[in-house]
C-alpha cells in the first residue's frame, strides 16, 4: 500500500456524563478500504462525524496528505476531499434524482451538466441510476446510489460509508462491492462503518475496533474469524442463540389473499398475500425496506383494518377488529419504529407498558388503571430482558436505542403471546442485545408460539426461523424452509434487485 | 453564545416553576410598561395583584367577583385542556358558551311562568347540550371529511355570535321588555335562578361544577384508560392507533367534553351573574379560557390556579382602570404578557440552556 492519507491522533471527545472517544488513533492510507468496527455506543459516529467536520474534537488532530486538518463544518470537509454516505439518507422524495444531488452541492452546475455529469459517473462506477426519476419511486439501493454519486461527483480522496449495507439485497451488496473496489483501485481510500462481520472479511484491508469509546484492537480481517472480530467488539464471547427445531403445530394464523392499497403517496400496496403460521414455528419475511413491511405489520396488528376474511386468528375472522381485540385474542405485534409508534417518547416505561399491556396483563380494572401492577410489569420487563434503566419512571426517549427495542420487544413477548409479529427486531441493537432478542423469540416459539419475524437482516432471518418468504413490492414470494436455500435463491425471492445488472462496467 | 441542549426527559422542577417564573417576568415588564406610560409601576401592580382581595374599602365588593370570573374561566379551561391534551385544538370555546346560554335559557323561557325546581337543572342539561352540538359540528366535519377544527371551531364563533345577536333582539326578546332587546331576567325567576349558595362569595353553581370538573379531570387523566388514551394521541399519534386508540372516538370525545363544559358554564352565566341573553352576552371567557388552559399547563389543579389568577388581572385590572386611569389596552397587552412569557419560558421545560463558545452544529 501507499501513503498515509488521514492520520488521526490522539482524537477526544467528551459529552456530558460520557467519553464518546477516548484517544482515538490510527492511519488511514491511500486506496485502502478500513473498517471501523464497534457495538452501537462504542464511539463509531462521534469518531466520523469528527473527520466529516460535524463534531470538533476536545482533544487530538488529524492530518490529511501531511497537512493539519481541522474541518470546522462538512463544508469545509468536502473541499478538503472527505465525502460521506449517512445511513438515513436525506434526500427529497418528491424532487427528482438531479434536483436531490444539487441540494447537497456547494456549488451546482447548471441542471443540463448536472444530468450528464450524474450520468457518466454512474456508468463509470457501475451505479445505474437515471437522473430524472423522482425520489419517491426509488428503492432503498437506488437512494443509496443518488447519496454515493453526490458524493462521487465531488472527487473525494476520502469516502465514509456509515451502514451501507443494512439497506440492500445480497445482489445490490455486490454491485455496491464493485462499486467500492473499483474506487479504491482508483486511490480512492474508504472508511467503512459496520457490524456486519463477513461483509468486513469480504471487502476491506484493515479494521479499527472500537470499544466504549476507545480503541481496543486492530486486525486485518481476511485473516480473523468474524468470531474473533465479534468478541474483539464486544470484549467477551457470548452465547448465540441456539434455534430449536420443534415440530409445528396448528395453524394459529393464517393470511389470506390479503390485498390492500398504499397508505400514502410512498407507501407500498400489499397484493394478495397470504401464508399459514403454525404454533412453535418461527417464519421469516425478507425483503428489502420498502417493500411492503410495515404495511403487513399495520394489516396484522389491526392499525389498518384488511378486507373480511383476510385475516385469521384460530380459526376466527378478525380482519375488521381493531388491535385492541387481537390483543385480546392472542395476536401481538412489534413495529419497526421504536419511539413514537411502539412506545410514545415523552412518556414513562410504566405508561408504555399499559399502552399495549393493559388489558391482557389486567393493569386495567373496570376503566381504571392499576398503576402499581403497571408497574409492577414495567419492572419485570426491564429486569427479564435487561433494560438498562434508572427505573420504570424513565420516559421511553431517554432510553438507548437498544435498551428501548429490547423493552417494546420484552413487553410483548412477557405477555405469552399466542401469535407474535415482530419487524425489525434487532434493528440498531448491540450484538449481545441483539442475541438475547433472537433467544427470547425462539424460547417464545419452543413454549408453543407462532412467531413472524419481518427483517432486513437475512443472518438474522437465517438463524431463527425455520420458514422464509421474502416481500417485493407488496407481494409475498413462495415461503421455502430455510434450511434448503442458498444466497442465491434467496437474492431472486427478494427479487427487487432493481436494475440488477451492473450496468455498463468498464471491460 | 447560548444553545438549548435537549433535557433527555421534561425537568420536573421546571415545569413547576415556569408558570411562577411568568408571573414574576410579567410583573418586571409589565412595571417597565407602566412605568413608560406614565403611571406608577409600583403601584399599578399593587393594584392588580393585591387590591382586588386586601384593599380595606373595594375588596368586600371585588373578593366574590374572583369565583365569579374564575368559575366559567376554569370550567371551560378543564374542557379545553383535556382537548388540547390529545392534540385537538379547540379554539371556538365561546361560541359553545354562547349556544350553550341560549339553548338552556330557550329550554327555560319555554316554560315560563311554571314554578319548579326541576327547571334548573333541565335548562343546565339543555345548556351543556347545545354546548355539545355545536362542538360536534368541527369534529365531525374533521372526522369525516378532515377538515382543521381550528377554523371551523372559531368561525363558527362568529356564527353564534350573529346568532345571539338575532333571538336577542328576536325569538328570546323578552315581551314585557318595552321592545328593547334582550330576554327575560332568568337570574330574578325564582325556577331559573342561580345564586350564590354562600353570600359574598361569589360562589355559585357554575363554580361548584368547575370545581367538581377540576376534580373530575385530574382522575381522568391520572387514573383513568381513556385519559391516559387522550394523552397518549397527544403525545404520540401513532403509538396510540397501534395501542388501539380510535382518533375519531377522541376527537368526538375531546370536542363533545369541551362544547358541553363551555355550554353549561353559558348557562350558568345566563342564570346568574350575566342575568339574562343579551346581544353583550359573549363576554370572551371562551377565548381567555385557552390562555388559562395553557398557563395551567394542561393540568386540572394548574388551570385551577391559572382561573383564579387570571380571574384576579381582570378584577385588577378594572380596579386599576378606575382608580389610575391606567389605559384598557395596557391591561390587555399585560395579560398578553403573562401568556407570551409562559410560552417563552416553556422551552427549560424540555431544553436546558448552555453558555457556550460556539460549535459547529
Amino acid at each position: 500500500m501507499s501513503d498515509i492519507l488521514l492520520r488521526l491522533s490522539g482524537l477526544t471527545k467528551a459529552y456530558p456524563g460520557v467519553i464518546a472517544n477516548d484517544d482515538i488513533s490510527f492511519d488511514i492510507r491511500e486506496g485502502e478500504i478500513h473498517a471501523l468496527l464497534g457495538e452501537n455506543g462504542a464511539g463509531k459516529s462521534t469518531l466520523v462525524k469528527m473527520i466529516y467536520g460535524l463534531v470538533k474534537p476536545d482533544r487530538g488532530e488529524m492530518t490529511l496528505q501531511g497537512k493539519a486538518y481541522a474541518p470546522a463544518s462538512p463544508g469545509q470537509a468536502r473541499e478538503a476531499g472527505v465525502a460521506m454516505v449517512f445511513q438515513h439518507f436525506s434526500l427529497f422524495d418528491a424532487l427528482d434524482v438531479a434536483e436531490n444531488v444539487a441540494l447537497g452541492m456547494e456549488h451546482p452546475p447548471r441542471r443540463r451538466d448536472l444530468a450528464r455529469r450524474i450520468r457518466d459517473v454512474s456508468e463509470a462506477y457501475g451505479l445505474p441510476l437515471d437522473p430524472h426519476r423522482i425520489v419517491g419511486t426509488l428503492s432503498a439501493g437506488e437512494r443509496q446510489r443518488v447519496e454515493i454519486i453526490r458524493c462521487l461527483l465531488q472527487k473525494p480522496k476520502l469516502l465514509i460509508m456509515d451502514e451501507p449495507t443494512s439497506v440492500l439485497t445480497p445482489q445490490e451488496v455486490e454491485i455496491l462491492f464493485q462499486t467500492l473496489r473499483k474506487l479504491k483501485t482508483e486511490g480512492t481510500a474508504i472508511l467503512y462503518i459496520s457490524h456486519k462481520l463477513e461483509e468486513i472479511r469480504a471487502l476491506c484491508d484493515h479494521a479499527t475496533i472500537l470499544r466504549l469509546g476507545k480503541m481496543v484492537d486492530t486486525c486485518t480481517p481476511s485473516e480473523t474469524t468474524a468470531r474473533a472480530m465479534a468478541e474483539m467488539m464486544i470484549g467477551s464471547s457470548f452465547a448465540a442463540p441456539s434455534a430449536r427445531r420443534t415440530t409445528p403445530g396448528d395453524v394459529l394464523l393464517r393470511v389470506d389473499n390479503l390485498t390492500m392499497p398504499a397508505p400514502g403517496a410512498f407507501g407500498t400496496p400489499l397484493r394478495g398475500i397470504g401464508f399459514e403460521l403454525r404454533a412453535g414455528e418461527v417464519l421469516g419475511l425478507g425483503g428489502v425496506a420498502g417493500n411492503g413491511q410495515d404495511e403487513v405489520l399495520a394489516a396484522l396488528s389491526g392499525e389498518r383494518l384488511s378486507d373480511t376474511g383476510t385475516i385469521w386468528v384460530k380459526g376466527a375472522d378478525l380482519s375488521r377488529q381493531g388491535p385492541v381485540a387481537r390483543r385480546a385474542a392472542g395476536l401481538l405485534t412489534a413495529p419497526e419504529e421504536r419511539l413514537g409508534h411502539a412506545a410514545a417518547p415523552d412518556m414513562s416505561l410504566t405508561e408504555n407498558a399499559v399502552l399495549t399491556a393493559g388489558r391482557r396483563q389486567r393493569l386495567i380494572a373496570k376503566g381504571f388503571i392499576k398503576w402499581s401492577r403497571a408497574e409492577r410489569f414495567a419492572r419485570d420487563v426491564i429486569d427479564r430482558f435487561d433494560v438498562r434503566t434508572p427505573g420504570p419512571d424513565v420516559a421511553a426517549r431517554a432510553l438507548s436505542g437498544g435498551n428501548l427495542q429490547k423493552f417494546v420487544i420484552g413487553r410483548e413477548v412477557a405477555q405469552a403471546p399466542d401469535i407474535l409479529v415482530v419487524n425489525q427486531p434487532t434493528w440498531g441493537v448491540d450484538a449481545a442485545a441483539a442475541a438475547a432478542i433472537r433467544q427470547a423469540l425462539l424460547d417464545l416459539a419452543a413454549q408453543g408460539a407462532a412467531i413472524l419475524v419481518i427483517s432486513q437482516d437475512l443472518d438474522e432471518l437465517m438463524e431463527v426461523a425455520q420458514r422464509f418468504g421474502a416481500l417485493n413490492e407488496g407481494r409475498l414470494s413462495a415461503v421455502k424452509p430455510v434450511d434448503d436455500l442458498s444466497l442465491e435463491e434467496i437474492g431472486l425471492m427478494m427479487g427487487g434487485a432493481h436494475d440488477m445488472e451492473v450496468a455498463h462496467a468498464d471491460p | 453564545m447560548i444553545r438549548l441542549e435537549k433535557r433527555p426527559q421534561p425537568s420536573r422542577i421546571w415545569t413547576t416553576i415556569t408558570p411562577l417564573l411568568a408571573v414574576l417576568l410579567t410583573m418586571l415588564f409589565g412595571g417597565i410598561m407602566f412605568g413608560l406610560i406614565g403611571t406608577p409601576p409600583l403601584e399599578t401592580i399593587r393594584t392588580i395583584f393585591w387590591d382586588p382581595l386586601f384593599h380595606p374599602q373595594f375588596a368586600g365588593f371585588s373578593r366574590p367577583q374572583l369565583l365569579v370570573k374564575a368559575g366559567p374561566l376554569i370550567l371551560i379551561a378543564i374542557g379545553l385542556s383535556i382537548g388540547f391534551r390529545a392534540g385537538i385544538w379547540n379554539i371556538g370555546a365561546e361560541g359553545q358558551y354562547i349556544i350553550g346560554a341560549i339553548c338552556g335559557a330557550a329550554a327555560g323561557l319555554a316554560l315560563y311562568p311554571m314554578d319548579s325546581a326541576l327547571i334548573l337543572p333541565l335548562m343546565i342539561l339543555c345548556g351543556a347540550l347545545g354546548g355539545w352540538a355545536w362542538a360536534m359540528i368541527p369534529a365531525l366535519l374533521k372526522v369525516r371529511f378532515g377538515t382543521n377544527e381550528i377554523l371551523v371551531s372559531l368561525m363558527l364563533v362568529y356564527v353564534a355570535e350573529n346568532i345571539l345577536a338575532s333571538v336577542s333582539s328576536g325569538l328570546l326578546r323578552n315581551p314585557e321588555g318595552m321592545g328593547f332587546p334582550g330576554s327575560r331576567n332568568l337570574s330574578q325567576w325564582s325556577s331559573s335562578q342561580n345564586l350564590e349558595l354562600v353570600p359574598n362569595t361569589g360562589m355559585h353553581l357554575g363554580v361548584v361544577a368547575a370545581f367538581i370538573a377540576v376534580i373530575a379531570a385530574y382522575v381522568l387523566l391520572t387514573r383513568h384508560i381513556e385519559g391516559f388514551n387522550i394523552r397518549l394521541s397527544g403525545a404520540a399519534p401513532r403509538a396510540a392507533r397501534f395501542a388501539g386508540v380510535s382518533p375519531a372516538r377522541t376527537i368526538l370525545f375531546c370536542l363533545g367534553l369541551a362544547g358541553a363544559l363551555a355550554g353549561a358554564a353559558g348557562l350558568f352565566e345566563v342564570t346568574g351573574p350575566a342575568g339574562q341573553i343579551s346581544i353583550d352576552f359573549g363576554s370572551g371567557y371562551g377565548f381567555t379560557a385557552i390562555i388559562v388552559a395553557f398557563l395551567g399547563r394542561l393540568h386540572p389543579v394548574g388551570i385551577l390556579l391559572a382561573g383564579l389568577l387570571m380571574a384576579l388581572t381582570y378584577i385588577g385590572g378594572e380596579l386599576a382602570q378606575l382608580m389610575l386611569n391606567v389605559p384598557a389596552a395596557s391591561i390587555q397587552l399585560f395579560q398578553g404578557m403573562l401568556l407570551f412569557f409562559l410560552l417563552g419560558v416553556d422551552v427549560l421545560t424540555n431544553y436546558r440552556v448552555r453558555i457556550a463558545r460556539r460549535e459547529v452544529a
